[in-house]
């Protein structure tokens, strides 16, 4: 009876396009130095047991994800952020 | 012409950079203890010619994770210019010290020296405008 009606018609078009663009933070707000004192800034890259998150995650750029890495590990290292953790977040 | 590479050199050798260093001391420490520590290694920086910029005491802060079984520590860190070479001679004083539970000596490059001036110029605002209002 309405099998002229398989073909499946939208009223708006469907959104396949609409994942935002991943960005640098670094670059676009031009910060050139991360401190690893700032340990409440540091845990945005970090996941809840306390691992770095990779860079396709957070979208930051090779160059600042090599001073993200960095000042990581050096405020795991004096303490502010610990090496091993669960339920960081 | 000679002259003048030989003169770049001299200034060469004697460079200084600029280094920052935080330094966590055990909390069984008194209060006296702890200051004397603390001007142990500012009056060892100051007499090899290194010259203090800034400095800031943290207090006794909880530790991330535990560090000789303390879960507690005064934290002190102190920016300073020096030669390259003192910094070594720092570091072994701070192995030798049985008050020290971690240390972590950084040289700061251009951009970091730009952020922690323009992070102190924005405390001294605040602290200001509090002093105002």
């Amino acid at each position: 009876m309405a099998q002229g009606n398989s073909e499946i018609k939208y009223l708006t078009p469907i959104a396949v396009d609409t994942k935002k663009k991943k960005y640098c933070r670094f670059k676009k707000n031009r910060i050139k130095y991360i401190d690893y004192k700032d340990a409440d800034f540091l845990l945005k890259f970090v996941n809840e047991q306390g691992k770095l998150l990779p860079r396709r995650i957070t979208g930051t750029s090779t160059k600042y994800q090599k001073k993200v890495a960095q000042a990581v590990k050096r405020a795991r290292h004096i303490s502010l952020m610990p090496y091993v953790a669960d339920l960081l977040k | 012409m000679h002259s003048i590479l030989y003169y770049s050199l001299i200034i060469n050798k004697f460079i200084m950079n600029q280094y920052e260093t935080v330094f966590i001391l055990t909390p069984v420490l008194s209060d006296e203890q702890m200051k004397e520590a603390v001007k142990k290694y500012q009056d060892f920086l100051t007499d090899n010619g290194a010259e203090i910029v800034h400095e800031e005491h943290w207090g006794m802060r909880k530790l991330a994770y535990a560090i000789q079984k303390k879960s507690t520590g005064f934290y002190h860190l102190i920016e300073f210019k020096a030669e390259g070479g003192l910094i070594a001679e720092l570091e072994v004083q701070y192995k030798r010290d049985e008050r020290m539970l971690r240390f972590l000596t950084v040289k700061l490059d251009k951009h970091a020296v730009a952020y922690n001036e323009k992070k102190r110029r924005k405390a001294k605002d605040a602290s200001k405008e509090k002093a105002e209002a």
